[in-house]
């Protein structure tokens, strides 16, 4: 299966719209805001108390437990977001026209420049500074789980076929019971996709979120990820290799009882009808759906969610969802109008005052050369990743029984948080004396290489066995097969990898261009490193400016280069 | 008039469009559904038949005129009309059982009840022992099957139908029509009338009391055709063929457009802003060959020769109406007849085909020769297909628009009148050579 793309690909024309302008505002308005807060919060906390982090390894666990659990917590928030959020931009055709531009921006918000941001201005907000930063990381997971699963959702709920729309009004489902019954169900293929997508990307935000410095204030939070950094400040590597270890567990029990029964179950809201296609097993899913206990216990819950989805609803259901065809009121749309304006007003207002107030333009000029220098490293990167995996991907995808092989692994690869990795790279960096600029730069795209690989992959192994025994058929072989078969087959496939790994290897550069190990500093020129190293000093202006060019460069490359690839990969070499 | 269970009078809908005018896709409905009476509605595509009956269905208000069900207008999803749909519409997250009872539980029933009467319907229905399949694991048939419980156990008293048998191979569809019949001739169903959308002639006089044939673009009633054979009805016996004739002749007589001044009987002359159907230049040539072959002579009855191709009346219209505008062929009173350019068309060789067809295509289809001129006009000889589209789109919808730009480069190509590149979305007066 194929994920979706994690950027808006739709529409031609125009790379930005009057819309997407506002979302740029309304996102640069809110960044602002909160660094102005978080700057006025920041002092009082400067005396904060270290959490006490031990090296013991019989502490693992449960460093292990409160990970998970953040990332749980998260996941739970990030699917609320989901239903509400996506549901509001597909259902409501106003919400829609601000809501979606607004996601794709989110998008590209770098989210580890964030974090810093944040973390003072939820640690004022909470009563007790732990719960304050816990809130912190909480936060930063979601910000990095929610976006692409709204959008999955989103895009389900715009393509659900109008017949299955039609016959629930013609059986006059309420808009509650329809939501869940046909809504819901049609969307959670993709969305149990995205989840997991969410899921492996955000092992490696909460890693980065438990030990936080911004300015002199250094925030530890029991977990796998400050364990890793007093590891590094100890130069122990053996502790690392622990981590690691722990890591590697967690992501497997994770795997096994969570997302394995979660994409068994959600088999059978498949829609297409095909027949022949293997089904997904898991053994807990079996497990559970057969033990009486488990029928016993939940049957209460099923009961009582029936009964809800049974409530009869008032009338007007009905009539709203006929609005559209007629004009509206004109001061619903007034009120619309007025609100969205305030809101620019307000958002205009903060980005003027900030730019007027402490950026210089030397500052801007500064930040967007070195945006230059971590896009080049990128684009290396990116080409160089192709260069080895495409192959590989189309290799291992044309052989059923590698691919069941190396598939999991890929996606298991892609979840793991590589920053766990990063010590053992930096050490050796350091042992060797080798030029941080340019040995650095692999650590960007250790962990989002694998999008590539398991994309090519899944594309190879679409292939139409047809088209296969024709090329052999022909005679097709050596690079004729590749130009004409292999590559143009899998080229959907690889951009929408490509877009993923792309866009994850610019977060990833926030902690990839700046590396310590014990007291060594390593740094390379980059946007990233420029992020960190203003995070470090508590400049918050300064920090809202370089997230500000990332995202510029991460939304410009997005519209003028991936989006249209995309667009002409899917038009001229989809097949089927 | 208290009989009746569905009035509509004078509906009218229409649909914006992109440059701020209005498609008109129904216009003038009168329709009366009684007691007891199964209603045909019958037309091409885009006659509006499936837009009526959505309107019924409450899914789409009027935009002018009145749908009344026992007194009350329809401008919501009413109770007591249920729709049987042309793909089926079932869940495939639901069970038979589930989707069966989906209805009644939107209803709010207890859950004993919902259970009694979802094992009634699936009972009468013939889905015994399917109960707790899921669609994906049954045919096309059984699958319907469970469309039609689905809609009868919320005992509506109107049933719409949605060209519920389109999508089921011959023998599947005869079955389930057969079944059907017989449970209604019994009195065995809980519904109380029924409409039927279908564009398939011989299944429209197999089942209605009544049949409103409609004409396209805008949809309206042309005529309406009272069937009063016995049911069952035999398809052998000739009263049904004389049906079934006149019905061919009634969908002949009028065309998309109305016939310009000065236009020979039987063909058709275009404008611009004709829809042109869409049709490959495969089927055009096998229609002709089969008509100018034995046992025609150049020379058929419409019904007949549909056999003859194993067309369906909605899978020949199409074809017919696109030779007609080529004039190689004369459509009139239920008969097709080759035009002397026909017969040179089907006599003639490989590249004098192409030759007769593109001069026959400039002829006779203004937009082929308004491209071509366009063409020739330009330094370049090339033109962006939007361009034409743009143009195509004042008088038309975009699909009609994108449809009509299709079947024009589909033509184009084969009389090699003009080329046109896909990559580029472009048109040119060079072939690759």
């Amino acid at each position: 299966m194929r994920l979706n793309v994690p950027i808006s690909v739709g529409g031609w024309g125009r790379f930005f719209s009057r819309w997407d302008l506002l979302a740029v505002l309304l996102i640069l308005g809110l960044l602002i805001f909160f660094s102005e807060a978080s700057r006025h919060l920041l002092q009082p906390l400067s005396e904060l108390q270290r959490q006490p982090v031990s090296l013991d390894p019989a502490n693992l666990p449960e460093y292990a437990a409160r990970t998970t659990l953040r990332m749980l917590v998260a996941m739970a928030l990030s699917l609320l977001f989901t239903f509400t959020y996506a549901t509001l931009a597909a259902k409501n055709k106003h919400a829609e026209r601000l809501l979606v531009p607004l996601l794709d921006i989110l998008q590209s918000v770098p989210i580890l420049g964030f974090i810093s941001i944040t973390v003072v201005f939820f640690m004022a907000l909470a009563p007790g500074r732990v719960l304050g930063a816990e809130y912190a990381a909480i936060f930063a997971i979601f910000t990095s789980q929610a976006w692409n699963m709204a959008f999955s959702f989103y895009q389900s709920l715009r393509t659900v076929p109008t017949e299955l729309i039609e016959a629930s009004r013609n059986f006059r489902l309420s808009p509650w019971m329809s939501f869940w019954r046909v809504d819901v169900p049609f969307a959670m293929p993709q969305l149990i996709w995205n989840m997991m997508m969410s899921m492996s990307g955000s092992w490696f935000f909460v890693v980065a979120s438990e030990a936080i410095s911004v300015g002199n204030t250094t925030i530890t939070l029991p977990g796998v990820g400050s364990y890793i950094a007093l590891a590094i400040e100890h130069r122990d590597l053996t502790a690392v290799g622990y981590a690691i270890a722990t890591m590697l567990i967690v992501i497997l029990i994770y795997d096994q009882l969570l997302f394995r029964p979660l994409v068994a179950w959600a088999d059978r809201f498949r829609f297409e009808q095909e027949p022949g296609v293997m089904a997904p097993r898991s053994w807990v899913f079996d497990v559970l759906r057969r033990s009486r206990l488990v029928d016993r216990l939940t049957r209460p819950f099923a009961v009582l969610w029936r009964r809800s989805l049974l409530a009869r609803w008032p009338e007007r259901a009905d009539a709203a969802k006929r609005q559209p065809r007629e004009p509206r009121h004109p001061w619903i749309t007034f009120q619309w109008a007025a609100i969205v304006t305030a809101l620019a007003a307000v958002a205009l207002w903060q980005v003027v005052s900030f730019v007027t107030q402490d950026i210089a333009f030397a500052d801007l000029v500064t930040a967007l050369l070195l945006g230059l220098a971590t896009l080049s490293r990128i684009v290396v990167l990116i080409a160089f990743a192709s260069l080895i995996w495409v192959p590989i991907g189309v290799w291992v995808g044309t052989r059923p029984r590698v691919a069941n092989l190396v598939q999991p692994v890929a996606q298991f690869l892609a979840a793991f948080p590589a920053n766990l990795l990063f010590p053992i790279a930096v050490s050796a960096i350091v042992a060797l004396k080798l030029d941080p600029n340019i040995w650095l730069s692999p650590l960007m795209i250790l962990g989002t290489q694998w999008y590539i690989l398991f994309n090519v992959v899944a594309g190879a192994a679409a292939i139409p066995a047809e088209l296969r025994s024709a090329a052999v058929n022909f005679r097709v072989r050596g690079w004729l097969w590749w130009r004409r078969i292999a590559l143009p087959a899998v080229l959907p496939y690889y951009v929408t990898g490509a877009i993923t790994a792309s866009g994850g290897s610019w977060n990833a550069s926030i902690v990839a261009e700046v590396a310590s190990w014990g007291s060594e500093h390593l740094e390379a020129k980059g946007l990233g490193a420029y992020i960190a190293q203003q995070t470090e000093a508590g400049d918050f202006h300064r920090i809202v400016l370089g997230i500000a060019v990332m995202s510029f460069f991460v939304v410009v490359l997005n519209r003028t280069f991936w989006r249209p690839l995309y667009q002409y990969a899917e038009r001229k070499f989809r097949l089927g | 008039m208290s009989t009746d269970l569905l009035d509509i009078h004078g509906l009218r809908q229409s649909f914006p469009r992109a440059d701020g005018g209005e498609l008109l896709v129904l216009d003038g409905i009168e329709l009366h559904l009684a007691q007891g009476q199964i209603v045909g509605l019958l037309g091409r595509t885009g006659s509006g038949k499936s837009t009526l009956l959505r309107s019924i269905a409450g899914l789409m208000p009027p935009s002018a005129g009145s749908i009344t069900y026992l007194g009350q207008p329809v401008v919501a999803p009413a109770p007591g009309i249920a729709m049987v749909f042309q793909g089926f519409a079932l869940f495939p997250w639901l069970t038979v059982l589930e989707n069966v009872q989906l209805g009644l539980e939107a209803l709010g029933l207890p859950d004993a009840e919902i259970r009694k009467r979802a094992l009634a319907a699936i009972d009468l229905i013939g889905l015994d022992g399917y109960e707790s399949a899921y669609p994906r694991e049954l045919s096309g048939g059984m699958r319907q099957r469970v469309g039609f419980a689905r809609a009868l156990v919320v005992h509506p008293n109107i049933l719409l139908m949605d060209e519920p048998f389109s999508a089921l191979d011959v023998l599947t569809a005869e079955t389930l029509r057969t079944d059907f019949l017989e449970l209604w001739s019994d009195g065995k169903l809980p519904i109380k009338g029924v409409i039927l959308v279908t564009h398939n002639i011989e299944e429209a006089v197999l089942m209605c009391d009544r049949i409103l044939l409609f004409s396209s673009n805008p949809g309206r009633i042309i005529c309406e055709i009272a069937v009063d054979l016995k049911q069952p009805r035999n398809r052998l016996d000739p009263r049904f063929h004389d049906l079934v004739e006149k019905i061919y002749a009634a969908m002949t007589a009028r065309m998309p457009t109305p016939p310009r001044i000065g236009t020979a009987a039987g063909t058709v002359a275009t404008s611009i802003d004709t829809i042109l159907p869409r049709v490959s230049a495969n089927l055009l040539s096998g229609l002709l060959e089969t008509l100018a072959a034995e046992p025609f002579n150049g020379h058929a009855d419409l019904p007949i020769i549909a056999d003859e191709l194993h067309l369906e009346g909605d899978e020949l219209f199409p074809v017919s109406d696109a030779l007609q505008i080529l004039h190689l062929v004369e459509v009139e009173g239920g008969d097709i007849r080759l035009t002397d350019p026909g017969r040179q068309f089907v006599e003639a060789g490989t590249d004098d085909r192409k030759k007769i067809f593109q001069r026959q295509l400039l002829n006779y289809v203004p937009l082929a020769a308004h491209i071509r001129r366009v063409l020739q006009e330009r330094a370049n000889h090339a033109a962006p297909k939007s361009r034409f589209f743009d143009e195509l789109e004042d008088h038309m919808s975009a699909d009609d628009a994108e449809q009509t730009l299709r079947s024009v480069i589909a033509w184009g190509r084969y009389g090699e009148a003009f080329a046109y590149d896909d990559d580029s979305q472009s048109f040119s007066l060079e072939n690759p050579t």
